[in-house]
């Protein structure tokens, strides 16, 4: 069979058009491979070629979604590639949303999709079904590794020509798939089996995982905010100016508690912003664009807001591990229970 | 870090852009923000217009956070 055509999707940065400054660029076509491409492209030689290479900024996409998408369908028909590559895309959040987007897209076509994502990117858990995700490392450090991974994955899909097998056995994360096949033994021996091997606390595996729905129920709201006590908290990073923490830009190791009471708004002299994962101008400029600090005391000024705790505290969400973010989360609310803090605005960049 | 606040019964409206990524990470209470950078804000606009446009986003906040819900709930208007 001929060669197999791919088309490439990549963000701003690995489509070599710039850092967070470029993140609202809208999407763009290019013919070849870019970055990681070329070396995914080297390969896949034998067997296939990226013949296009769809290039948006992350900001844009999740911004305009629907314009994104609509953009993807028609270069989709454009090109009408056998195969679509995504990424990898890491712990970018926004990256591997793009991705997913791309994925979901494509899936409508018929046309299978292979990306590659760390397992706490949104993008894994809301598309998996819709591609092939490989795990990769949780940063781009983990390209020289990502790159093998894909190519290693994609020449056997074209192999067999897209039965690649389990999960497990191929390397990618479950995609909530059924398959049917004849099993060796049938189901009530297996159960039995499993059942001793339980019972002996053995190992045992099951051959129908229960989805983790870790939710937490609604609390009931705040009978009445004009008397009740508020705090901010973001994940945004903005903190004084000149981060006295040094909450770093990424993968933040810890989270900041800073006193508000002398301030009746940010401003450029007196906060900015530690996260890496956006555009810093805008909120360096005016942090308020993030944390509401000028409004929340506005209204507390005018009775319609009860009282604002002593302190906003703020983390940077870019790339931070889940366990991280759940242990800062449990600080920070010991904290406000224990000033009888009734309600939280959490902001998100 | 919705998720572990409003664990200890204190209700949190999460003010972001990609709804999405909050309805998967568990907020109850969403409000839609305006953009990655700026999600409380537009630098396009003057102080006035911009404070304005804040103003109103923090007011449904608030409407959310006093308002009963029994599951996710995405604040649109």
């Amino acid at each position: 069979m001929s060669k197999r055509r791919i088309l490439h999707y990549l963000n701003q940065f690995f489509g070599q058009i710039g850092g967070e400054d470029k993140a609202d660029i809208s999407p763009m076509i290019k013919e070849g491979q870019v970055g990681p491409g070329m070396a995914l492209n080297q390969g896949l030689k034998e067997v296939a070629e990226i013949v296009n290479t769809v290039i948006c900024g992350d900001s844009y996409f999740n911004e305009n979604l629907d314009e994104a998408k609509a953009a993807i369908q028609n270069y989709l028909d454009e090109v009408k590639p056998d195969l679509v590559i995504a990424g990898p895309a890491f712990n970018a959040g926004r990256y591997g949303m793009a991705c997913g987007h791309v994925a979901e897209v494509a899936a409508e076509k018929g046309i299978p999709v292979i990306t590659a994502m760390y397992e706490e990117n949104p993008g894994v858990e809301i598309f998996a079904k819709y591609a092939y995700i490989i795990p990769t490392a949780d940063s781009a450090a983990g390209m020289r590794k990502a790159v093998p991974a894909i190519i290693n994955f994609v020449k056997k899909f074209i192999e067999t020509d897209g039965e690649v097998g389990s999960p497990e056995a191929a390397g990618y994360f479950p995609r909530g798939i059924r398959k049917n096949f004849f099993a060796e033994k049938r189901g009530s021996l297996r159960a039995v089996e499993m059942l001793i091997r339980k019972l002996k606390t053995e190992e045992f595996k099951t051959e129908y995982p229960m989805p983790d729905f870790d939710r937490v129920a609604p609390n009931p709201p705040v009978a009445d905010i004009s008397k009740a006590k508020v705090a901010l908290v973001t994940s945004g990073g903005i903190v004084p100016k000149g981060n006295p923490d040094r909450i770093e830009s990424s993968s933040a190791s810890k989270y900041g508690k800073y006193k508000l009471t002398d301030l009746l708004e940010f401003t450029e002299d007196n906060s900015e912003t530690a996260h890496g994962g956006y555009d810093p101008v805008y909120a360096n400029q005016d942090a308020d664009r993030v944390v509401p600090l000028d409004v929340v005391k506005e209204m507390v000024g005018e009775g319609k807001i009860g009282t604002l705790h002593d302190y906003w505290y703020a983390t940077v969400g870019n790339g931070t591990s889940v366990a991280n973010a759940k242990k800062y989360a449990a600080d920070i609310t010991k904290d406000l229970v224990a000033d009888g803090v009734e309600a939280v605005i959490l902001t998100s960049t | 870090m919705v998720k572990e606040i409003e664990r200890a019964g204190i209700p949190v409206v999460h003010v972001a852009t990609v709804v999405p990524i909050s309805l998967t990470v568990g907020a109850n209470r969403i409000v839609p923000a305006i953009a990655i950078p700026y999600p409380l804000g537009n630098p396009k606009m003057d102080c006035t217009e911009e404070k304005k446009l804040r103003r109103a986003l923090v007011e449904k906040s608030l409407r959310a956070l006093e308002t009963e819900i029994h599951e996710q709930t995405v604040f649109e208007d």
